[in-house]
């Protein structure tokens, strides 16, 4: 991009109506918050949230060797995703290098394959020119859909009560990790059940000339229900508690998906050759031979928070590294994601804290994630 | 967002009271409890420390970030409030009255305190 002016998601305005504090990311002008961010985490928690995700990267991939395509461009087994289901997965670099974690929707009801691929708005021109440099030689269509979509978010356990009254999909039907197209209070939408907050959810992808009215449809059918907007603070710590990874915090070039305690989602049995195989395989075997360090969860003791980049120390010695932290409002104490050094990794291992500008806090060594829903 | 008139402000964000005995009351403003967000941990000096114009005196941590607390004037810290650490969240709810931080015995103060119509000046924009 050669302009420095943030971008605008299509509810720009309306989230300056309802009085939205801003902030730059990734480009664009998104909400941080509206109010109390602890209030909105605990409204997905608890009732429903209503977040504006336009900012996220859609790719259209399309044709008859599209699902060859994403098998070689990405490190998941694609091909064997069924209509109206979704994958999370990753695309590397040749060296084994995270270049971003992607979620691949398989769109439902088409006769020939049609998938879409939804990037960090960070990376969406980093995996669209991966993706397009990968198509070489296949007979598939690499299309950017990014301004082809708004994407807004409904999020807590009354989401599918809020959704249900706006639309005829079976959303019972409809499981995790599942889209399906409708429509939603009149408005075409790819209906998704995925989030980024650990609690149940859809994510409805619409054009973003319908965004506003379907916001405004959402919230007013989300009145009742204890439904408010949420900003990106909230998701933030929302995912964190569920311990689910960021780009740029605990995920990086720098890392491979084993290093980053992701190999599952490597597929080296799936068919023909991916990019970031052979060292995909090598560092599989590094992480077994030497054990890497390994992302735990930490909460306080104090009330201190732990920020990325901070050491996580023991004995006066460093023995890993905070990648995100922030205050849980779910557990009322801070919580960090670190990666830590095997012999530290253990969930209840004795004396190990943050240090916190140059005071060693308490922490106590968890398993991931801080918080799971009841079912 | 309305700064009362009768305070005196820093650039760095903080409110004082007029000296009552030779002691004022500080705190942060409405618009610099807005931009920190929630705040959840808040480290004050303690009493009998002295402070000096313009330098860190303590911590206030939003769940985003954690900022510096700058004193706006120099002096001797007389009190601090104890509420305010039990439930930090009275920074966001009540900045200029339960939300106080500290009062200080004044014995120097810079000459670039603004009026709230200074300080709104300031912060506009």
């Amino acid at each position: 991009m050669s302009s420095t002016e943030p971008r605008r998601t299509a509810l720009d305005a309306l989230h300056r109506s309802l009085g939205a504090t801003m902030t730059d990311f990734a480009g664009w002008d998104m909400p941080l918050r509206y109010g109390s961010e602890r209030d909105e985490h605990n409204a997905v928690r608890t009732r429903a949230g209503l977040f504006d995700l336009s900012h996220m990267g859609e790719i259209a991939v399309t044709g008859p060797a599209a699902a060859a395509l994403l098998d070689h461009a990405l490190v998941g087994n694609i091909g064997g995703v069924k209509p109206g289901r979704a994958r999370y997965t990753m695309i590397c670099r040749e060296d084994g290098g995270i270049l971003d974690d992607l979620i691949v929707y398989r769109l439902g009801d088409t006769e020939t394959p049609e998938y879409l691929v939804v990037a960090n708005a960070s990376n969406a021109q980093v995996v669209l020119d991966a993706l397009r440099e990968r198509s070489a030689g296949f007979d598939a269509e690499v299309r950017d859909d990014r301004d082809a979509y708004a994407l807004l978010a409904v999020q807590g356990p009354e989401s599918q009560g809020i959704l249900a009254s706006l639309t005829d999909a079976d959303l019972d039907g409809l499981k995790y990790y599942a889209g399906l197209p409708g429509t939603v209070a009149g408005i075409p939408a790819l209906i998704a059940r995925t989030g980024y907050t650990g609690e149940d959810g859809f994510e409805l992808f619409v054009k973003p000339e319908h965004a506003v009215e379907l916001w405004q449809a959402l919230t007013k059918a989300g009145e009742g229900a204890g439904l408010v907007p949420c900003g990106l603070s909230c998701r933030d710590t929302l995912r964190l508690e569920a311990g689910m990874p960021l780009y740029g915090n605990e995920l990086s070039p720098s890392l491979t998906p084993f290093d980053a305690g992701f190999g599952r989602v490597v597929k080296f049995e799936k068919e023909g050759d991916f990019v970031g195989r052979a060292a995909l395989a090598e560092a599989a075997e590094r992480a077994a031979a030497e054990p890497p360090r390994v992302l735990v969860g930490l909460v306080a003791e104090g009330r201190r928070v732990p920020r990325a980049g901070y050491a996580v120390v023991s004995g006066g010695e460093v023995v890993g590294e905070v990648t995100s932290g922030a205050p849980s409002p779910t557990l009322g104490k801070p919580i960090a994601m670190a990666y830590v050094d095997p012999a530290y990794a253990q969930p209840g291992t004795e004396g190990v804290g943050v240090d916190i500008r140059g005071s060693h806090e308490p922490y106590e060594v968890v398993a991931l994630p801080f918080y799971k829903r009841q079912k | 967002m309305s700064n009362p008139t009768q305070l005196r402000y820093s650039k760095e964000h903080e409110w004082l009271t007029a000296a009552e005995d030779g002691v004022s009351t500080v705190g942060i403003t409405e618009h610099a409890a807005n931009a920190l967000g929630d705040v959840v941990f808040v480290q004050l000096p303690e009493v009998g420390d002295s402070v000096t114009a313009g330098e860190t005196c303590g911590e206030l941590e939003s769940t985003k970030s954690v900022s510096d607390l700058y004193s706006p004037v120099s002096g001797e810290i007389t009190e601090v409030n104890e509420d305010v650490v039990n439930d930090p969240s009275l920074v966001n709810s009540a900045p200029f009255e339960g939300g106080w931080l500290f009062k200080v015995r004044v014995t120097d103060e810079p000459a670039d305190l603004l009026t709230a119509a200074e300080y709104e000046a300031h912060t506009a924009g």
